[in-house]
């Protein structure tokens, strides 16, 4: 279960720091969301992993971790804000640059493939 | 508390001297004269216990988990050196009355005077090693205003950050030495440190705090190669060069010497860096002093020349050297500060300090004249003048050191030829500014005495060296016995204080030195021709160059580090963070821990599957923003599985309904976007990315196994024997969240309100036109809302919100809370718009959400202070049980309320952003528009 587990958050890790790596913004965005579902459930399980045991007094015979829920919940709603903020950087940057490059600016072009020029429609 | 006093008076001067600026400069001398009378007085009575080679301790607590105290301590020595601090700076004070214009800013003046004073202070009273540290500073940073007293002057700015520069960088390093010493012996505290010699000195790091704190030391006291501050420093008003740099800051280091003689004297390395370092410095500056035509520089490299003398007698390490030191300190103090008020006193009544033109001074200011003769004849060495007391001692230290073969003849003969150097500056400074012929081109002419009260100070100075010079057992006797027994901790070689000690080698090395001076002096043409031979350095320039050469290498860093590109930056954050995690990673070793793992069932395993398949698939497919979408949607959904799955039912709820806000947002986003991603990066940076994603997620998932298969124990037990009896409710991560750890909470809501108005902020005038199409070519649909949407959405809202309510008010207790029941309501609203559109929503919603954002805030934020009106700590919750008529037993906790504001706050966030953003299309931009007019 353990292996199982690690396994998932490193696949969310890898796929967020990849795409975290590109160069336009929504990719980061979407890479940024990926890695802080990582995140949550690396913090979550440093409760450990527990079957059937939720934290609600009377309803087992023992109890998971409560701390690390209750942390990973505001995380949760927290990680909603900051990503709803970088979109929102990023339709602002998209207004006011008319690109959605994560410097603001492109540094260099390099040929676009062909398809890719005709639905942009540049 | 005397000595506390002692230490802060001049500081509490410091702010009222400025006030008394009003009435004149004599009105602010008297003022600021208060704080050190005060001091003497409250030092006086200590005298009888220090002449019994008592100790005076005056200790307070202040951060003890650092090793910091804020405690004091008077012995022999630090008595020497406050009394030098105290009395030379009275005099002082006296004498920059007359020496400062009245258009001046005397208040600032003074009160950095008095900062000074009570720093330099500081030092030597300190007992905490520490303490001392954060004075020793404090010197740095008041010389540096000083010395740029004149701030119109470039050359003063310069010289001022010349000196701030070298002496913060040498406390730099005293800082990092005392820390190793704290280190080695355990305490910071004098006492301790002094007592335990032979354990730093036996210690492997013995010679790197040497080397630190003698680079503090040197670099405070001017010595080679640390030395050219000092001549630049003469920027200064005179009466600061008086008193800072010839009597007392200069001081500072040699005191550090001596205070932490017995900690770290009497060594082979101690021997070696201080003594060659003394023995440069004292030749280097008597010979270049003689070439200066400035009257303070050569003043300069006087105090440079004699601050390494006292360096030499301290490096040889003998106790009766050392002793010859601190009489040299008293000696020095002297004759250079009266030295410097004369001066200043020519400067003032000449307006130059050129001694090609200043000649003949003699027969327009003798008093004044008489008064800088003895000071210089007592520099130079002549007998009955306490500089000749402490410089005989000198030669005869310099003979008795045991060096082998021809090497023993070395200190004597570099002592002998700085007493030649010596001797020539000194009679330059008499011959050519006394005497010489006629004053050339004065600009103030005739030049006439000062002021009667401006040479008071100097005469005092003179009257003491000369009494010293000739009684010296009586005058400076008693106090020097402290100071050295003070020194060596009680030990006090024998040593004889006369005018004269017979006829004797010293005696024959003095009288060399004159004949060898004078000789010199006349012939100082072919010297000065000698010496115009070499380019001089302009150590200003130099200074200047490394600085900029410094200043250039800092930019070419950050341009490299910092050149704009965000990619740049995340690689470099990555690679960072893998590199400083890969190390204890490694040390690990083993993976799995002691608790090894336990059996998968197929659903978990199945799940699991299903969400790294997804995850990687985002990735792969990310230039197709729609799919990668869709892709991260079902990522999320299963992470909600997965805490359902591990007994975190609120988690589940949580990630379920932010997850599907998210994808909302993300989906009105691509809606402005273009629907795909260019390939612009090329394949090979690519596959360094893959490679650097590749390796961040092994070590995660190894970070993960270590982890999850260590045993661990928890503070949980607390809040799960708690949440009952004490927060009221049986959900104990509710009850952590509203109670336990409430103003964490009220943290993360204020945070999320924040987001969302800066959201608002960022999008309120922006207008997006979003593409024609949806990039395959197809138009948008035209009907935007389709009937059956928003048909079977209307309905949903009100059972929504009951479902919310309920979430809401059974969280206590069971799965739910605020967050959650937030979030449903947010989503029950935001299908109203999706559905319905934006305007048909508005018409029917017409709430504020900033004003539900303010609510929520209110509400969490009153629930909090409520409990202190009863006399409790803020956010301290209670709760009671009433009975209602038809659901029975009930629960009412003041939590509920705070429970409330969460609820309200995260209502409010959630939908202002999306309402922002969904308002950015020129439609709906043009229809607020019109509302607005």
């Amino acid at each position: 279960m353990e292996l199982v587990f690690a396994l998932v958050i490193g696949a969310l890790t890898s796929s967020g720091v990849y795409l975290i790596l590109r160069a336009r913004t929504f990719p980061v965005v979407v890479g940024l969301t990926l890695l802080s579902y990582g995140v949550n459930l690396f913090l979550f399980s440093s409760g450990r992993l527990a079957t059937g045991q939720q934290p609600i007094i009377g309803t087992a015979a023992s109890y998971a971790d409560p701390l690390p829920q209750a942390l990973v919940l505001t995380a949760i709603v927290i990680g909603f804000a900051m990503t709803a903020f970088v979109v929102v950087l990023s339709l602002r940057n998209l207004a006011d640059n008319e690109d959605d490059h994560v410097d603001g600016k492109q540094p260099y072009k390099s040929p676009a493939p062909e398809e890719e020029s005709e639905v942009t429609g540049k | 508390m005397s000595l506390p006093l002692v230490v802060l008076l001049p500081f509490l001067g410091a702010l009222a001297a400025p006030l008394f600026a009003q009435g004149g400069r004599t009105a602010i001398a008297v003022a600021s004269s208060v704080p050190a009378l005060i001091a003497l007085a409250a030092l006086f009575p200590h005298w009888e216990t220090l002449s019994d080679g008592g100790v005076v301790l005056h200790s307070y607590e202040w951060l003890p988990a650092l090793g910091l105290s804020f405690s004091f301590r008077l012995d022999g020595l630090s008595l020497l050196f406050a009394l030098l601090i105290l009395i030379i700076g009275l005099l002082i004070i006296l004498y920059a009355r007359y020496y400062l214009k009245a258009y001046e800013n005397v208040g600032k003046f003074y009160a950095l005077l008095l900062c000074f004073k009570g720093s330099m202070l500081g030092i030597v009273l300190s007992s905490n090693l520490l303490l001392m540290m954060i004075f020793w500073e404090l010197t740095s940073l008041t010389s540096f205003l000083l010395i740029s007293f004149w701030t119109h002057k470039q050359d003063a700015r310069r010289g001022a950050r010349m000196a701030l520069a070298v002496t913060g960088g040498g406390g730099f390093a005293l800082l990092a030495g005392i820390l190793i010493i704290g280190n080695i012996v355990g305490s910071f505290e004098l006492d301790d440190v002094l007592a335990a010699g032979d354990l730093i000195k036996n210690h492997a790091l013995y010679p790197v705090v040497l080397t630190l704190v003698l680079l503090g030391a040197f670099t405070k006291s001017a010595q080679f190669p640390f030395h050219f501050w000092l001549p630049h420093a003469m920027q200064a008003p005179t009466p600061v060069s008086a008193y800072l740099h010839s009597a007392t800051m200069v001081k500072a280091g040699v005191f550090l010497m001596a205070r932490l003689y017995p900690a770290l004297a009497g060594t082979e390395q101690w021997f070696y860096m201080v003594s060659f370092t003394g023995m440069a410095t004292m030749l280097l500056g008597a010979y270049t002093a003689m070439f200066k035509h400035d009257l303070k520089g050569l003043l300069a490299y006087s105090t440079v020349s004699q601050l390494g003398l006292i360096t030499l007698l301290f490096g040889m390490g003998t106790q009766l050297a050392a002793v010859a030191a601190i009489f040299h300190v008293i000696n020095h103090a002297t004759f250079k500060a009266s030295l410097f008020m004369a001066a200043g006193i020519i400067d003032h009544e000449t307006g130059t300090r050129d001694m090609r033109r200043i000649n003949g001074l003699w027969r327009f200011m003798p008093h004044t004249a008489t008064l800088a003769m003895v000071a210089a004849a007592s520099n130079a060495g002549v007998p009955l003048l306490n500089g000749f007391l402490s410089k005989e001692m000198f030669f005869a230290e310099s003979l008795a050191l045991n060096l082998p073969g021809l090497w023993a003849w070395l200190p004597p003969i570099v002592a002998t030829l700085a007493g030649v150097f010596t001797v020539a500056y000194s009679a330059r400074f008499i011959h050519d500014v006394f005497f010489n012929g006629k004053p050339v081109d004065l600009p103030i002419y005739p030049p006439h005495e000062p002021p009667r009260y401006m040479k008071i100070p100097a005469e005092i100075l003179v009257f003491a060296l000369v009494m010293i010079g000739i009684f010296p057992a009586i005058s400076v006797g008693p106090l020097l016995y402290m100071a050295a027994s003070a020194t060596f901790g009680g030990n006090v070689p024998d040593y004889q204080l006369a005018a004269f000690h017979g006829f004797n080698l010293p005696l024959m090395m003095s009288f060399f030195a004159f004949a060898g001076g004078l000789l010199m002096y006349s012939q100082r043409q072919r010297f000065f021709d000698f010496h115009a031979r070499f380019r001089e350095i302009d150590e200003k320039a130099v200074f200047e160059s490394v600085v900029l050469r410094i200043v250039d290498f800092a930019n070419s860093v950050t341009s490299r580090l910092e050149n704009g590109s965000l990619q740049r930056y995340a690689l470099l954050l990555f690679v960072s963070v893998i590199a400083v995690a890969a190390m204890p990673l490694l040390d690990l070793g083993v993976f799995v821990g002691e608790n090894g793992l336990s059996p998968v069932d197929a659903p978990t395993a199945i799940a699991a599957a299903v969400l790294i398949l997804c995850a990687f698939a985002t990735a792969g497919l990310h230039r197709q923003r729609f799919y990668a979408l869709v892709l991260l949607s079902v990522v999320g959904l299963v992470v909600a599985l997965a805490f359902a799955r591990f007994s975190a039912p609120d988690l589940a709820m949580t990630q379920l309904s932010v997850e599907v806000v998210t994808i909302v947002l993300l989906m009105l986003a691509i809606y402005y976007m273009h629907p795909w991603t260019p390939v612009e990066t090329p394949l090979k940076r690519r596959l360094r990315d893959v490679a650097i994603a590749a390796v961040a997620g092994i070590g995660m998932t190894l970070v993960t196994l270590a982890m999850l298969t260590q045993p661990f124990s928890s503070i949980s037990e607390f809040f799960l024997e708690n949440s009952k009896p004490g927060g009221g409710g049986t959900n104990v991560v509710n009850v952590i969240l509203v109670d336990f750890r409430g103003f964490d909470t009220l943290g993360e809501i204020t945070v999320l309100a924040i987001a969302a108005l800066g959201i608002y902020a960022m999008l309120k005038d922006t207008v997006l036109t979003p593409p024609p199409s949806d990039g395959a070519g197809h138009a948008w649909a035209r009907d935007a809302h389709p009937l059956m949407l928003s048909l079977i959405a209307r309905p949903m809202l009100p059972l929504a919100l009951m479902v919310s309510a309920f979430i809401f008010l059974r969280g206590h207790n069971l799965p739910g809370g605020g967050f959650i029941a937030g979030l449903i309501t947010s989503i029950a609203l935001i299908l109203q718009y999706i559905a319905s559109g934006m305007e048909w929503t508005e018409d029917r919603i017409r709430l504020r959400y900033h004003n539900v954002i303010g609510l929520g805030l209110l509400f969490a934020t009153v629930a909090g202070l409520g409990s202190f009106a009863f006399g409790y700590p803020f956010l301290t919750s209670t709760f009671d049980y009433i009975t209602w008529p038809v659901v029975g037993k009930f629960e009412v906790a003041s939590a509920l309320i705070f429970d409330l504001g969460v609820y309200l706050a995260v209502i409010g966030a959630t939908l202002l952003s999306l309402v922002t953003v969904g308002r950015m299309s020129p439609h709906s931009a043009i229809r607020s528009k019109q509302e607005g007019a």
